[in-house]
């Protein structure tokens, strides 16, 4: 499968969330964005400004208590998944996560959970702690279609 | 009247049995923890699991140390939501199955509500009051004006307190439940020795944020010598956290007064509910807050601020005795805001 990466350093919020919403612009139907990194390195961050690309001012709450938190636009269905509490990927079916896979776009926090139920074909987002409180290094690996479309993506965030 | 509650929206099973006199008859919670401590939360596949195997036992339970049976009761409510729908699901399908066999009126709560109101079956408090409902999956301020009717004034715009209370104590190894973790490590912590950030203080509206608190949390951690907290460390770092969540919590309280006092000047009450209410030192903040603030905190007792099944019996309770049922074809809401007008926050553009 292809596999296309490229990694950015961004200084803010802001920045974290102009980068979802590039690529929230660049998202189909079936997507599966995969949201990696330690509590507080920002997926909900990205999770929320990648909505909010769709809906504006939605309120886009933390899915940890929920697990799930659905979101519908025009185009299609977000599913916004925290896996966090899960302890075998089963679980996750009694979530519709494949429903989600099937007909609409899953932003998913620790994805790990998933094992091996998770799509091969899809866009990995991995955040980590940069040198200073507010920076986060972003490092975005896209497996097959998502390779070519972050090869398109990536004048985009420069 | 005497109603019959069932709760099972989240980590508890519990049946509770209540008189229109505020007699609490029997309260039983089969607290779920020890099948979910090796999990560091709640998962809906269990708690769903769990809550099927132990629902009729509590509900026995609960009539029996009541001293009533059915053909005593007016009413079967229930939580309809809020909540992991598993649960929810298998307390709604054993509550209508009791209201259909033994002929009873069926009610649905709103999880949310029965914190609430809890405060009127404690306390008598009448309406309106001022609300501060904080738990693990909800950080909200509003105004109770009737049964049914909440003008929600703020919420978090991201992370629930309960939520940051869990993820820091999960950040200092802990355990979970994050909160009495927290707070007990706490008693021994300096408050002033990590500077936390106050997320939200100072703004000109009601509404939280807690994500960065968390994050700050861990950047805290990770710049200690190995990136590891000693016990004195993690002591410190809960005191600091909880001194910085009290600062947020008496800031957006004072805001939600002046709104309250300015709707409602014969308005004389802050109710605090939810799981968090139960944290001792906030409880102290909220009172000193409350009282800077013209208005005296109702605080209902710990064991009535996490989840339970008498503020849902109340609650039910309290809409049937206005003439309120709900048909055996209702559906179970895993979303169910207590303000449906609520206008959405949108981007607070909030710096942690």
């Amino acid at each position: 499968m292809q596999e296309f990466s490229l990694a950015r350093l961004v200084e803010d919020e802001a920045a974290t969330a102009a980068l979802a919403a590039a690529i929230a612009r660049a998202a189909r139907r079936r997507d599966v964005i995969a949201l990696e990194g330690t509590l507080g390195a920002g997926k909900t961050v990205f999770a929320r400004a990648f909505v909010r690309a769709f809906l504006g001012g939605e309120e886009v709450p933390s899915p940890t208590f929920t697990l799930v938190q659905a979101y519908d636009t025009p185009a299609f269905t977000i599913y916004h998944f925290d896996l966090y509490r899960l302890e075998d990927p089963e679980e996750a079916y009694e979530l519709g996560i494949e429903d989600a896979f099937a007909d609409g776009v899953s932003l998913i926090e620790w994805p790990d959970r998933l094992g091996s139920l998770l799509p091969a074909e899809r866009l990995d987002v991995a955040l980590s702690q940069g040198a200073a409180a507010e920076w986060r290094r972003i490092v975005l690996t896209g497996r097959g279609d998502w390779s070519s479309r972050l090869e398109e993506l990536e004048y985009a965030f420069d | 009247m005497i109603v019959f509650g069932i709760e099972t929206s989240c980590d508890e099973t519990a049946a509770a049995v209540v008189a229109d006199d505020r007699r609490l008859l029997a309260n039983v919670v089969l607290s779920q923890l020890d099948d979910h401590r090796p999990y560091g939360g709640v998962v809906p596949e269990i708690a769903a699991r769990s809550h099927l195997e132990a629902v009729d036992a509590v509900a026995a339970e609960a009539l029996r140390r009541a001293g009533v049976g059915f053909a005593d009761l007016d009413g079967i409510a229930v939580t309809g939501g809020p909540g992991l729908i598993g649960g929810v699901l298998v307390g709604v399908m054993t509550a209508k199955a009791f209201a259909l066999v033994h002929g009873l009126p069926f009610v649905a709560v709103n999880h949310l509500e029965g914190h609430a109101l809890t405060a009127r079956l404690t306390d008598d408090v009448a309406f309106p009051y001022l609300l501060l409902l904080v738990s693990g999956g909800h950080c909200q301020l509003l105004i109770a004006e009737g049964v049914g009717r909440f003008t929600r004034l703020g919420t978090t715009i991201d992370d629930a307190l309960g939520e940051a209370f869990d993820k820091s104590a999960k950040i200092l190894g802990l355990g979970f439940p994050g909160g009495p973790a927290v707070e007990q490590a706490a008693l021994q912590g300096d408050p002033q020795h990590f500077a936390l950030p106050r997320p939200m203080k100072g703004r000109d509206d009601c509404h939280f944020s807690f994500s960065g608190l968390k994050t700050a949390v861990r950047q805290a951690v990770e710049r200690l010598p190995g990136g590891r907290a000693t016990p004195q460390d993690a002591a410190d770092l809960c005191a600091s956290f909880q001194a910085a969540a009290g600062d947020v919590l008496a800031d957006r309280v004072a805001r939600a007064a002046a709104l309250f006092r300015a709707a409602h000047p014969e308005g004389s009450t802050l109710v605090v509910a939810g799981g968090v209410a139960a944290n001792r030192y906030l409880r102290t903040r909220l009172d000193a807050a409350a009282a800077e603030n013209g208005l005296k905190l109702v605080a209902p007792p710990i064991a009535l601020c996490t989840d339970n099944g008498a503020m849902i019996a109340w609650a039910g309770l309290e809409h049937l005795r206005l003439g309120r049922r709900d048909s055996l074809d209702f559906r179970p809401r895993p979303r169910w805001p207590l303000d449906p007008d609520a206008p959405p926050v949108g981007y607070a553009g909030a710096k942690a």
